[in-house]
This record gives structure tokens, sequence and C-alpha cells, in this order.
């Protein structure tokens, strides 16, 4: 008998208690209006160091290129796609795509990128959430290594709840190699309760918020 | 190491010291102001803790298809799944991949499960260099410790002794008690050994039978670049640890944060559902699950104990515990410390090892009213009370008896006699009041030390009420 087979006999059981109900509308309850979605998104993010800055759908390629030369970075990272185009050609500095396997140029990605930008699949307004689903295009280090994380979210995909995400949205169906789910930059207060921001990921998150 | 410590005098040489003492007090005191911010609503916190049991629990009714569901989904996503029952098949596991993929250091994520492996003495003795990366278990690795609380490693430490530890043992650091200063240093020193590490070691905080994925809750990154950046990513976990379906997450992580360190959200909440696939850029070539039994599928045959493994590991019973906020987590000299460990500890290892640990409890209730999943902790520690002097060898848990006196059964027997006997009840009470004057305080032991000796009444209770009805 294998240590599988062993472990499963151990949790055999007769009888099998009656599951209680699952009532989600603790979750699913929380339901806010486009306004009030805004403001929690919003206000959450911004407590835990978040930056947002909010633009329109048309013009958000410009406040992109404001943030880029008001934080003078020298350089970008940009993943592939129709959004990541637009955005490389809206900004004045070096630009890089993430198109290589991470093998070929990991050095690089550690020591001389300055900041990264990605899109998002949503947003949670409860809690001030990004979505992300890194793929071939955007992968998944692109929001993670590089000192500054820029996001673009559109405030029409910002759901209420992660509840309700995960029970609208049939992720099941199909689950990316890594879902992620970003609530500002990195932290820890594993020094004496104190709070340090750009621990091993990126010390600034700024999200530009398209209306 | 699953050795028997001295847990009371390490509680009292842990009492003696105000330095420790300080750093617990103010940790706890300001981790429980911050989850009680959290839910300022009491009705949504009730709510939200019976979602949240409901669905541990029915994890719990279907543990065995939940994990033989996982284990099929993973490997269809291409992960590899091995089961070990003991903490040495899993460091067994481990190295083996380590040694295929010829890996001399690897990364580390926070895994409290490879805590219980002791996995980095093990791959040390095989000339594999485990390195910590989340800060607080970084900080505790190079001063050779371990963690003090299963959610912040170091919460034994202040400013000051992290500052003389990282001037003393890195190379090159001057003394400072800038904690962004610190921060930037372990930042540094971690980042070259990402990109260099062969293997990345992560836990996993919720699995996911239905789509096989291993979910991580963290707030530093570490845990992303420990999944993402080595070529290869072996993740740990108890076997109670899988959900069947991907919507029991979001409720479970929703109070896990809330209740651990009062945060609405951690930081990063990351779902790995395969390894690198065609075309991807980056993300480990392999991935593979390794589910640790340990004595959990013993806790859940014994139904009265099997509440202990709803647990999710948040530490607010550890928070809560007046206990634990006045000795800490080293007393304990377990991997679990705190009311959630003097559950765990005794029922893994058996109480003749750690059952010690159970008398540290006032059984006020503290941590029950606190658990996001409501384990029933006081009841269970009492149960274990029951388990740990009972001579009857009925009792499921290792070790049951160890810690039966002969004295007190004798005297719990007298007791119980004399209950069932009117004479001798009647007898004992004017004993107690006729005598009171000659009961000696050396008599009342313990109890007095630290107490004045109760005064007995001149008469008994019977007496006085027929005395007043007369």
């Amino acid at each position: 008998m294998s240590a599988r087979d062993r472990i499963l006999s151990r949790l055999q059981h007769d009888v099998i208690a009656s599951d209680n109900e699952i009532d989600l509308s603790v979750h699913l309850d929380k339901q806010f209006d486009t306004q009030e979605k805004l403001e929690r998104f919003t206000e959450k993010l911004e407590s835990v160091h978040g930056e947002i800055i909010r633009c329109s759908e048309n013009d958000w390629t410009q406040a992109l290129a404001q943030v880029v030369e008001a934080e003078q970075i020298e350089n970008l990272t940009l993943g592939l796609g129709a959004l990541p185009d637009q955005a490389a050609d809206a900004v004045s500095c070096a630009v890089r795509r993430y198109d290589a396997d991470i093998e070929d140029w990991k050095g690089q990605l550690f020591s001389d990128v300055q900041a990264g930008f990605t899109t998002c699949r949503g947003g949670i307004a409860e809690t001030g959430s990004l979505l992300l689903w890194p793929s071939i295009e955007e992968p998944r280090l692109l929001s993670l290594v590089p000192p500054i994380h820029i996001a673009l979210l559109f405030a029409k995909d910002i759901a209420n709840t992660f509840t309700e995400v995960l029970c609208t949205q049939n992720w099941q169906a199909g689950m990316p190699t890594n879902a992620l789910m970003i609530s500002g930059p990195s932290k820890s207060a594993d020094i004496a309760q104190v709070l340090a921001y750009g621990v091993h990921g990126p010390k600034r998150l700024i999200v530009l918020l398209a209306e | 190491m699953n050795t028997a410590v001295n847990f009371t005098d390490a509680a009292k040489t842990a009492l003696k010291n105000p330095t420790l003492r300080s750093n617990f007090r103010q940790a706890m005191d300001s981790l429980r102001e911050r989850r009680a911010a959290q839910f300022p609503d009491q009705d949504e916190l009730e709510r939200a803790r019976d979602l949240a049991g409901a669905i541990r629990r029915r994890s719990l009714n279907h543990l065995a298809e939940n994990l033989v569901q996982l284990e099929s989904q993973c490997q269809k996503n291409g992960i590899q799944v091995h089961w070990a029952e003991t903490p040495a098949q899993a460091n067994e596991i481990i190295l083996e991949i380590c040694q295929r993929h010829d890996a001399k250091h690897v990364i580390k994520g926070k895994s409290m499960v490879s805590e219980e492996c002791h996995l980095n003495d093990y791959l040390a003795k095989h000339d594999i260099e485990a390195l910590e990366s989340d800060l607080g278990e970084y900080i505790v690795q190079i001063d050779g410790e371990t963690p003090s609380h299963i959610i912040m490693p170091a919460i034994h430490k202040n400013k000051k002794e992290i500052a003389e530890l990282f001037a003393e043992k890195i190379p090159g650091v001057e003394y400072t008690e800038d904690v962004d200063t610190l921060t930037a240093i372990a930042r540094k020193v971690l980042r070259s050994k990402f990109e260099t590490a062969a293997v990345g070691i992560s836990g996993v905080n919720f699995a996911v039978a239905e789509t096989g994925t291993l979910c991580l809750v963290e707030n530093e990154g570490n845990g992303r670049m420990t999944t993402t950046v080595p070529p290869v990513h072996i993740a740990i976990t108890g076997i109670e640890k899988v959900v069947p379906s991907l919507s029991d997450v979001a409720p479970l992580y929703s109070v896990l944060t809330r209740s651990a360190t009062g945060q609405h959200a951690t930081t990063y909440f990351n779902m790995i559902s395969s390894p690198r696939r065609e075309g991807e850029r980056d993300g480990p070539q392999e991935v593979h699950l390794v589910l640790l039994d340990n004595g959990r599928s013993k806790i859940y045959q014994d139904e009265r104990m099997q509440d202990t493994l709803k647990c999710i590991r948040c530490g607010a019973c550890m928070n809560h515990c007046p206990v634990y906020t006045r000795i800490g987590g080293h007393a304990y000299g377990t991997v679990y410390p705190g009311p959630i460990g003097q559950i765990l500890n005794p029922q893994q290892y058996g109480i003749d090892q750690q059952g010690e640990m159970l008398s540290a409890c006032s059984l006020n209730g503290a941590c029950g009213e606190a658990c996001p999943v409501r384990i029933p902790i006081p009841s269970l520690i009492s149960e274990l009370r029951h388990e740990a002097t009972r001579n009857d060898q009925a009792g499921t848990v290792y070790g049951q008896g160890a810690l039966r006196k002969l004295h007190e059964a004798l005297v719990w027997g007298s007791w119980k006699w004399i209950h069932r006997t009117p004479w001798a009840y009647k007898a004992m009470g004017l004993a107690a009041t006729r005598l009171r004057r000659l009961v000696p305080s050396a008599a009342m032991g313990p109890w007095t030390k630290t107490r004045v000796k109760p005064a007995l009444a001149e008469k008994t209770l019977h007496e006085l009420m027929k005395e007043r009805n007369s």
C-alpha cells in the first residue's frame, strides 16, 4: 500500500455528516453603485499606500506619459498587445518589451528595469484590489520585479467583492497559470510591527484608473 | 524535533524576561485592536464566521474525495503530486527533487508545514542551503532561532535587537535602527538569492480541488518570487488545507486577513494552477505539491477532535490568549504555539511528549471567540485534559493517560464518593467548618503562593438554610 492509499484509507468514514448550507449573502449583499465603487476602491487602495491617478478612457496614455515624466522614470518595461502598444507610443522614456524568456534576461530585469506597466483584468471595490491574469503577452514578473508597478484599470471592470467575482465570472472553467489579486505595493511589518514598503516586490503601485 | 520540552520551566524563564514580555504585550495589543477595527459590525463578524466555519466543515466532511479530486486536477494541469505520511517522507521527497536539479541552494517562502518537517536542517545535512525569504523568517533564521508566532515569526524581537543582529551577521552592515534601511538590506541580500536559486519552496494557504489551484496569502512578494523565479517550485501543505470549490476561497481569505493582522486584504493573493505553459515567458518549468499527513488523519478519525483541522492558521487565537501574550511563542517549544498549538501538538506528537502545555490555559474562552472558523478551542483543551488523565485506554489520542497522577486521582475519586454518599458528605461539611482553623497554608499548594488562603465559613450552607427556615 502506498502512502497515498494509507492516508486516504484513514480518512474514510461511514457516516457523512450533513453539510450546512453555504450562505454567501454576507459578502454578496455588499452592492455599491458606480460612484460608491470608485470611492471605496480609492479609499481602500490609498489606505495601503497605493497611488491612484484618475483619468478617462480616452486620455489614459497622456496620464501615463505624465507619470513617467513626473517620476523621472528612465526606462519602462511593457508586455505585448494593443494597450501596451498604445502605452509604448505615449511615453518619452526608453521602452523595453517583455518578449523574451526570463532565462535570457533575468539579470537585466532584476537590476536595470525601473518600472513595469501592466493592464488589469478587473478590480474589487470592497478591498481596493487589482485582479491580474498574467499571460504570454504580460508575464508574471512584470508586476513583481520592477521597483515601480504602473497598472491600467478600467473603472467599468471594478466588481463589488472577490466573492462576487468568483461566483459570477466562471474562473473555474479555465484557470490561468497564475491569477493574482494585488492590494498595494509590497510591504512588511516583520520588524517591530513598523510598516516598510518595497520588501521584495514593487516599492510603489501606481494605478491609472480610467473612467 | 519532537523532543519533550519542559514547558513549565520555559514559561517561568519567559515570565522573568521584561523585554520579551513588553515586546509581546505591545504586539498582541496592537494586533487585537487592528482585528477589532476590521469588524466594526458584530453581526457581520458573526455571519462571516458562520460562513467560514461552514465552508471548512464541509471541506472536512468530504476530505478524502477533495484530496483525490485535487490530485487529479493538479496532475491534469501538470503539477506533480506527492503524498507523505511523515515529515521524514516529505523531506526525502523534497531532497530527491532538489538533487535531481542539482540544487545547491533553495529559496523558501513562509511555510509552517516545512517547520514541522525541520526541512532546513535536513537539507543542510545534505549540503543544500535553504534560505528563508519572508523578512521575519529571515531574521529568526540568521539568529538560529525558530518562529515565535505563526504569522509574525520575529515578533519577539524589538528594533534594537534586530539592528544588532543585522550588524553582527550580515557582512558590511552597520548598526542602524531605521526600519526602512534594515528592510532595504534584507531586500538586497535576498534579491540575488531569488535570481540564482534552483528551487523555490513555499507553503499553501488553500488548495482548491475543483481547479487544482494552490493559493498563497502574503504581503512582501517573497511568496510570488519563490513561486515564479526559480525553475522548480515545490509547495508543501497539510492534507487538511483542501477546499472543494474555487468560490470557497474568497470568504476564507476575507476572514483570514482580517483576523490575522487586521488587514482588509493582504498585498498579494497568489493563485497557482500550473507550471509554465507553452509560450509563457516566466514561471517554473516544474511544480510539485507535497501533501503531508503527520498525524492529521489520526485527528480526523476522532469526531470529537476533528474541528482541530478546520484551522486556517490566522494566529488570532494566540493574539487573544492571555497566556501566550505573557510567555510568548518560544516557551511552548513547539512548531505551533498558543491555543492552536495546545490542541494540535499533543494530538500530533502525543500527550506524553507535548501534553504539559495543556495546563497553560485558564479556559477564559478568548481564543474560541476570536477564531474565524469557530473552532471550539477551549472545549478541545478540556477534552484533551480528560484524555491526559484517563486510565481506561478507551481514548484515541496518543499518550493518553500520561499526565495522570495517583494522588490527584485519589483526591477526585474520594471527592466523587463523598458527593454520592450522604453521611460522608455531611461529615465532610462538619469537618470543614468546625476544623477550619486547622487547615495549614501549605496544604493549599500552589494556590496560596500568590493568593490569600480562602476563609472557610463557620457553618455549612445546609445548616444556615435550616436555621433561616426554622
